[in-house]
């Protein structure tokens, strides 16, 4: 187990230097002058320009300014944007309301996804098994931007019963609708996978032992279905809290939510580049970490996975 | 697996190219004509359980419809979808124009009728770029095994750790930037780019993972015993027999794909304007979404229908092809 860590360790470095390169250079080879408009209406005074080249060594080759950022980065220094406020303080201040968000999003998830499929994966061809897929699938096939609008629309708008917007410290009850309209495709997920899963296990060996040693049907179900089954789906809820906050743009956009994809919606579109790679390593460390922690948890969940 | 032979995996040899072209080509066509060679193979049986699914009918028929659309929108629709005329500015369904007009006065129906083709486009190419990317790199990093899948695994792990809306904003924002004036191919082009890459690694890992196991049957190793060489064993036997699960996954994408591209052209990163796509008129509705909800409403409806129309197909092969499922 511990080499099996170490390797995954190892293996998530080149993952990471990979993936920050990748987006670094997509992000500062934009075309273009990179001061355009950053100084008003006037062209920005050669002094500005001299001391941002150097500072961001826009003079050297890309490879060695991502060389650079690395270096900055792995002392906990996310830089400034052109204005010079701190990205660092950008990121701290945002990061919260979409974690916030994201959490809200897999609670509902799990909750909705788990009941659903666990319902059906126990009574499979009734008329809540076929509304259930019925409604996966319409879930599944109805984009979050739809979704999103339609229900602030008819929420917020026409109802009223809740703010058409969230306000700036985003507290818990706000953020349920768009907790919902985030996790809403991947609900579907969840009660179908949980549904496979728990079909597949319910003819498997050793229920019918426990069913044929004579336990109680909820000692059954509770302990030695359930138990099995829910390896898989805990471990796809697992990495989806990383998936979460990465597609959180499209909601946060919606609601306006003070999160981490208006941020970094807004840098992209006002050519801050240095925020849109600070805020997307964040947002990959925590994807990559989510995903290591959720293959260890497999394997301590799940006694027949030894890691050698 | 020897060096020199395997050598041929990665540039094949012209002289054998229409020979694997050939041998595959069955495959490919397998599903319509299974019924001719009598013992059914995977395919021939996921047809036939297919056939009998009402599922798979309607989801075949919504599909034909939406091909049929974007093919030959002016079979559906006489207007045109970008003439438009003030005097009609936000006048609601009616006689006249069935799902009534936007803001410039343009018929939603026609832009709905018209918009089909590029969202479908998109999708249809998207997809097979991913497949065939990812299933090639798939195929090459189970195969070969070792440095070279590592190599290729790490790969993936790079393109597969952005998340997906802001990849593709980033993709398209650098290639495309802001007022750079560039006409609608181009644009479609490179949404049909950032889709491919940021979805290919989802592929690579369903085929390497079909091709591991594969590798090992008594099969492979049968042909190997008779000397078959390294691409004949990987077109005649592991492409074959490891196409089931891409096949599966590739009908969801395309619906998931109709979804994506939609949602960027929301975001203003994706198709824009003079060109007609149900995501862009979607993205024009939402400020008038209180005095003209059904604007947002009819494409919203045919985007939906198109994509679970897909999910559907999807889920209706994923039935006919997984054996455990029988």
């Amino acid at each position: 187990m511990g080499r099996y860590v170490l390797r995954r360790l190892l293996q998530l470095i080149p993952v990471f230097f990979g993936t920050t390169l990748l987006i670094y250079w997509l992000v500062w080879s934009v075309p273009g002058d990179p001061f355009a408009g950053k100084c008003g209406e006037r062209a920005c005074p050669d002094s500005y320009i001299q001391f941002m080249t150097e500072k961001y060594h826009l003079d050297d080759p890309l490879p060695v300014q991502y060389i650079y950022y690395m270096g900055h980065l792995l002392t906990g220094d996310f830089g400034q944007t052109f204005g010079g406020r701190d990205i660092s303080e950008i990121i701290s201040q945002a990061y919260p309301n979409t974690l916030k968000l994201a959490l809200v999003g897999l609670t509902i998830e799990a909750i909705i996804g788990l009941t659903a499929g666990i319902l059906t994966g126990l009574r499979r061809n009734g008329f809540l098994d076929n509304l259930v897929l019925v409604s996966t699938l319409f879930l599944l096939a109805i984009p979050t931007f739809v979704s999103g609008f339609l229900l602030q629309f008819i929420l917020g708008v026409q109802i009223g019963i809740i703010n058409p917007t969230v306000s700036a410290d985003a507290p818990f009850s706000e953020l349920i609708v768009p907790g919902f309209v985030l996790a809403s495709v991947s609900m579907a997920y969840v009660a179908r996978l949980t549904r496979t899963s728990i079909a597949e296990n319910s003819r498997s060996d050793y229920v019918r032992t426990a069913v044929a040693k004579g336990l109680p049907q909820r000692r059954v179900v509770g302990v030695h279905l359930l138990r099995n089954s829910l390896i898989p789906v805990i471990t796809f809820l697992g990495t989806d809290l990383g998936a979460l906050m990465g597609g959180a743009i499209v909601t946060e956009g919606i609601f306006s939510i003070n999160g981490i994809g208006r941020e970094v919606y807004r840098a992209i579109v006002t050519k801050e580049s240095a925020t849109v790679v600070g805020i997307v390593v964040v947002l990959v460390m925590v994807y990559l970490l989510m995903n290591l922690l959720v293959d260890l948890l497999y394997a301590a969940l799940d006694p027949r996975i030894r890691y050698e | 697996m020897s060096d020199p032979t395997s050598g041929s995996l990665v540039t094949t040899p012209p002289p054998e190219q229409p020979g694997i072209v050939a041998d595959t080509a069955p495959v490919d066509a397998g599903l319509p004509k299974a019924k001719r060679d009598k013992p059914r193979g995977l395919l021939g049986d996921a047809w036939y359980d297919l056939r009998r699914k009402p599922l798979f009918w309607i989801s075949a028929g919504f599909i034909t419809l939406f091909v049929l659309i974007a093919a030959f929108p002016f079979l559906f629709t006489s207007g045109s979808p970008t003439s438009g005329s003030l005097s009609r500015s936000l006048e609601g369904p009616g006689s006249s124009g069935w799902f009534g007009y936007d803001i410039q006065g343009q018929d939603i129906y026609s832009r709905v009728i018209y918009g089909a083709r590029a969202s479908i486009l998109v999708a249809v190419s998207a997809t097979l770029g991913t497949v065939l990317l990812g299933g090639l790199v798939g195929v090459i990093a189970g195969f070969r095994g070792g440095w070279v899948d590592a190599l290729l695994s790490r790969i993936a792990d790079v393109f597969f750790g952005i998340p997906f809306v802001l990849g593709a904003i980033v993709i398209l924002f650098s290639l495309n930037p802001r007022g750079a004036g560039s006409n609608e191919w181009k644009i479609m082009g490179l949404v049909i780019l950032a889709l491919v890459m940021l979805t290919w690694p989802v592929a690579m890992r369903i085929m390497r993972s079909s091709v591991l196991a594969a590798k090992q049957a008594d099969y492979v190793v049968a042909a190997r015993a008779m000397g078959a060489s390294n691409t004949r064993i990987i077109f005649k036997h592991l492409i074959p027999n490891c196409l089931a699960p891409v096949l599966v996954y590739s009908t969801i994408l395309v619906g998931a794909y109709i979804g994506a591209e939609a949602t960027l052209s929301f975001l203003g990163v994706g198709l824009q304007s003079p060109v007609v796509s149900w995501g862009v008129m979607i993205s024009d509705s939402q400020q008038y979404i209180r005095v003209a909800p059904y604007w947002l409403l009819f494409p919203s409806a045919f985007l939906v229908t198109a994509v679970l129309s897909f999910v559907m197909l999807g889920e209706a092969v994923r039935e006919a092809l997984d054996p455990k499922l029988r």
